[in-house]
């Protein structure tokens, strides 16, 4: 039986393990964010949300996810 | 009369109110309130995504970005890093250029660290932003954000969330003598008064978010700064009497019996 490689991320400050071959585009689909009003860094890089399905994460990454709230 | 457009960076505003959304009990309160403010500008914070509790209301939906601009703010920031990294992400959510530098310098006052403003005023020009810049109400370093490229000088009235009003008027009043750009009270008001008064000073607009927010009515304080804004304006432009120590009788003295 093949086994399923599984990597560490960090994603907003929180661990999380997920599947080793899960592209940047489907990591924020499966946490059901809506892509068109959120920013996206990968280890303090900025990714351009066109490029999301091209990038493959690889443990340790670190993903944050930002949008706007309520500020003065 | 002479039309009186509020112009930042070849845009046209209709109010000279700009209102912050923090500090509101919820996200229907502020929205509310922002109608009634009449504001086409709103600032907001850019902060991480709560991963773990997706129902919680996003501010867009509340907030339509297509109707009133939203004006990504650094509050919050302690740093020219940290400030130029929330300003790129910022941009990244929807392509917003128009952006407000916020860089403190000082947990207690929120006073803005001016040497790291005006490092980030420049880098942030450089890459295309239109800067929007909190800072002290002094008046030599006003000038110097001009000259590294600020769309807007918005120096505070007093410290943030104070609610004081304008502490130093002949500051404010040098600073707006002295630049082409839209200068913008932000921070320290506390009623609608305040409001009037830079508006008097000749200021172009004031931002408000906790004299609105933390009144124990924010909808009719919202009003109020509105109408505060305006009233201010006009006298401004109406060009004011002449001051005077002694009386000067408003009847005619010639024909009393």
């Amino acid at each position: 039986m093949k086994k399923i490689n599984k990597i560490k991320i960090k994603v907003n400050g929180t661990f999380s393990i997920i599947k080793g071959n899960l592209s940047l585009l489907n990591c924020i689909k499966k946490l059901k964010i809506p892509i068109k009003k959120v920013a996206i860094e990968l280890n303090y890089e900025i990714i351009d949300k066109n490029k999301l399905g091209k990038i493959k994460l690889k443990n340790n990454d670190k993903v944050e996810i930002v949008h706007f709230i309520g500020g003065g | 009369m002479k039309k009186d457009n509020f112009i930042i960076e070849k845009k046209k505003f209709k109010s000279r109110l700009i209102v912050g959304t923090g500090k509101y009990k919820n996200m229907s309160e502020c929205a509310k309130a922002i109608k009634f403010s009449g504001a086409d500008i709103v600032t907001v914070a850019v902060r991480r995504v709560n991963i773990s509790d997706k129902k919680k209301p996003l501010l867009m939906d509340y907030i339509n970005p297509k109707k009133i601009t939203y004006l990504p703010n650094t509050a919050g920031c302690f740093s020219s890093e940290e400030a130029l990294r929330t300003l790129r992400l910022a941009r990244e959510i929807g392509g917003w250029k128009l952006v407000k530098l916020e860089v403190l310098g000082d947990k207690k006052t929120l006073f803005p660290d001016m040497i790291e403003t005006l490092k980030s005023t420049e880098v942030l020009t450089k890459e295309g932003f239109s800067v929007m810049v909190y800072c002290t109400d002094d008046p030599l370093m006003a000038k110097k954000l001009e000259d590294v490229g600020a769309s807007a000088i918005m120096p505070l009235a007093a410290p943030i969330g104070s609610g004081l009003g304008i502490q130093n008027k002949t500051n404010i009043k040098i600073i707006r003598s002295q630049t082409r750009l839209p200068v913008i009270i932000d921070a320290g008001l506390g009623q609608a008064s305040d409001a009037t008064i830079a508006m008097e000073l000749g200021c172009d607009g004031v931002l408000v978010n906790t004299a609105i927010a933390n009144a124990k009515n924010p909808f009719q304080m919202a009003v109020a700064m509105k109408n505060a804004v305006l009233a201010g304006r006009d006298s401004y432009l109406s060009g004011r009497m002449r001051k005077s120590d002694f009386a000067n009788p408003s009847s005619p003295m010639k024909g009393i019996v």
